[in-house]
């Protein structure tokens, strides 16, 4: 592992540029709709280790634009109960990214809509980044959302890696990021950017309020080059409702892992996301 | 200054801040002011006083005789025993207590293992009228009831940590979840030279006052201020920092860091990091830690709950990597024997986290002349339940 944090030292020099438009599926889906975009997250290896791709497929089926697909990790900081409990599930039930990846060789044969992975940068920095960016792309993955990986890091270690990879990589924008930070993410970013609803870990259900209402004006009335999406605390039709009069999409993610919780779960789906999106 | 961060956080290729965007606001804040609110004359002169007048800083340097005896050295024991609240960490709480204030932060939240870490900060909490929650593993709390206790009475609020293993590193989680939750009134005293950048300098600041007067209290009684040896235990490792940093460039002086073996290194029960560690991220930190091949955390194991930790701070693995400090461990059996040794030479009952520095210096051979100083970090007046236990009294 050492030679991860001089990772940037053997790869070959490409310079790559901030503003590449490499068209992967989110740039396609970003261009072709631009409102009501509905994102679901889900676990990899919970609540069972076999059904990554069954749930994706059946999720599409049901009208979801684009996926999610969380790779688990045993110290989530970023996470509330629920997706504490279906990391730590998959993990009892033997979830690894080896796995995560052999289980998405056949993605592509059964999904079409964009499909990120989220997780967290220990995984990812003992898999070797560069693999990890090399598989994603050979199995379909088009872009990774890390919530603990930090701009510095991204920059100076690993947004080559990614780049040569075609590998969008999301940012979280929070209530309390300043203007200039997300003027500066809005530069690195080349797909969207993740609106995080309020100060908070996944899960709480979000209370929309004049605070969070002046806050996602003040995103929009910024005209981003990016577009933006919604997530944490949407959980029903209201919230989805509420988030997408001001970003182009918004993400649910506890509602979605409580759902799988729940025997026949399977089943849910179509219903569950028809509640969403009304 | 080759063992000193640089400007981005790291001590070589350790450190950095890996943190959720959530918590970037609070770190950076915390970043661009920390060094200068603590170069502040103001600030280092109600520091200092606190130290003096309300921890009863100098803490002693104390000849061992009986113990120098034993060993055939000059063992001196740097007393951070005699503390207020029974540690080394009211050191960095009271360093960070004032800097919270200054920040205009009305909320103070906490880690903790043994509760020494929770007992120093409920107490320059209700020192200085500031709301506290203490985050503590649920097993914790349990086998370190007497300081769960003593939070209480001192008005902080103790939240049991029931994810994972139950432990430190669990109730450091559920301590950043909260400072997420609360990121514009609430500081996080983070206990060790653990976290993201800054921490792990700033507090390693806050604790190098007990090599400061190490060197000073040398001089006086030695005539020297540099001895050969230096040892500390290591957890996180707050105290061994504190107790090496002024030592850190005198390269002449060897530095000894004990983690625990809990029941022994390959016993699948252990907490000794830099043997069964690998580099990666934990709670913010590019560092040594206890992981699968997979890079999930591996549940680290010590009867010592201080020692009970799958990391170290990041400059500790920059000083193993450098070898500037030699990282050796001590198993669950050596160190109540070294605690109960220390009780009967010379009449002090250590905590089980410093008792593993004592077990080490059966291992060690020593000139005559050899001046040894170790970091008695802590008392062990929270550990006379496993002792007795141990020992059946």
């Amino acid at each position: 592992m050492g030679g991860q944090i001089a990772m940037h030292h053997e790869l070959p020099a490409m310079n790559h540029q901030l503003s590449t438009k490499h068209m992967n599926r989110l740039n396609q889906l970003f261009e072709k709709k631009k409102n009501n975009l509905l994102s679901v997250y889900f676990t990899a290896g919970y609540p069972e280790l076999n059904t990554t791709v069954d749930i994706a497929e059946a999720l599409e089926k049901a009208g979801v634009d684009f996926l999610e697909i969380g790779f688990p990790y045993s110290d989530p900081v970023a996470d509330g109960p629920t997706i504490q409990h279906s990391s730590q599930t998959a993990l009892d039930n033997g979830m690894n990214l080896n796995l995560l990846f052999e289980q998405l060789a056949d993605l592509r044969k059964r999904v079409s809509i964009p499909v990120l992975l989220m997780g967290y940068v220990n995984p990812m920095v003992q898999y070797g980044v560069e693999r990890f960016c090399a598989k994603a792309t050979e199995v379909g993955v088009d872009g990774v959302i890390v919530p603990d990986l930090p701009m510095y890091e991204y920059e100076t270690l690993y947004k080559d890696c990614f780049a040569k990879h075609q590998l969008s990589n999301i940012f979280l924008v929070t209530p309390q990021t300043a203007e200039a930070r997300i003027r500066k993410i809005d530069d690195l970013s080349n797909s969207f950017i993740y609106l995080l609803s309020s100060a908070s870990v996944t899960g709480n259900s979000l209370q929309v309020s004049d605070v969070t209402e002046t806050y996602f004006q003040r995103i929009k009335d910024l005209h981003l080059k990016n577009p933006t999406v919604i997530g944490f605390g949407i959980a029903d039709q209201a919230t989805f409702q509420k988030a997408t009069a001001y970003a182009n999409g918004a993400i649910v993610g506890s509602a979605f892992v409580k759902i799988l919780g729940t025997s026949g779960y399977m089943e849910k789906i179509p219903e569950f996301i028809k509640s969403i999106k009304g | 200054m080759k063992y000193t961060v640089n400007e981005q956080g790291y001590y070589g290729d350790f450190g950095g801040a890996y943190i959720p965007e959530m918590l970037y606001p609070n770190v950076e804040e915390l970043r661009q002011q920390y060094q200068q609110i603590i170069g502040d004359a103001g600030f280092k002169s109600e520091f200092d006083q606190l130290l003096k007048d309300y921890v009863g800083r100098p803490s002693p340097l104390y000849l061992a005789k009986r113990l120098s005896e034993k060993y055939g050295a000059n063992i001196f024991l740097k007393r951070e025993d005699l503390n207020h609240t029974g540690s080394h960490k009211i050191n960095n709480a009271i360093g960070q207590i004032l800097l919270a204030q200054r920040l205009g932060k009305k909320r103070i939240i906490a880690e903790t293992g043994a509760g020494q870490h929770g007992v120093a900060t409920a107490t320059v909490c209700a020192l200085m009228g500031i709301e506290c929650v203490v985050y503590m593993g649920e097993i914790d709390m349990e086998r370190q009831a007497p300081n769960v206790a003593r939070m209480k009475m001192l008005g902080a609020t103790v939240v049991p940590a029931t994810s994972g293993s139950k432990t430190l590193k669990d109730a450091t989680n559920e301590a950043m979840r909260d400072w997420i939750g609360n990121p514009v009134d609430t500081h996080y005293i983070i206990g060790s030279v653990v976290g993201p950048y800054p921490y792990p300098e700033m507090v390693a600041q806050f604790q190098s006052i007990i090599s400061l007067e190490t060197k000073k209290q040398l001089l006086e009684q030695t005539g020297k201020e540099l001895p050969e040896y230096v040892l500390a235990c290591v957890g996180g490792g707050s105290n061994a920092m504190g107790m090496f940093y002024h030592f850190l460039e005198d390269e002449q002086v060897k530095l000894i860091a004990v983690e625990a073996a809990g029941k022994g290194v390959d016993s699948g029960h252990s907490a000794a990091t830099s043997v069964l560690g690998r580099e990666g991220i934990l709670h913010g930190s590019r560092t040594i830690l206890m992981q699968t091949d997979d890079g999930q955390v591996v549940e680290p194991y010590s009867i010592s709950a201080g020692l009970d930790y799958p990391g170290i701070g990041p400059q500790h693995a920059h000083l193993h990597k450098r070898q500037r400090a030699q990282y050796v461990n001590i198993t669950d059996d050596e160190s109540l024997q070294a605690g109960l040794l220390l009780s009967q030479l010379e009449g002090i009952i250590p905590a089980i986290e410093s008792a593993h520095a004592f077990a080490y210096l059966e291992k060690m051979k020593f000139e005559k002349s050899d001046n040894v100083v170790i970091c008695l970090s802590g008392r062990g007046d929270k550990d006379l339940s496993t002792y007795i236990k141990h020992f059946g009294f």
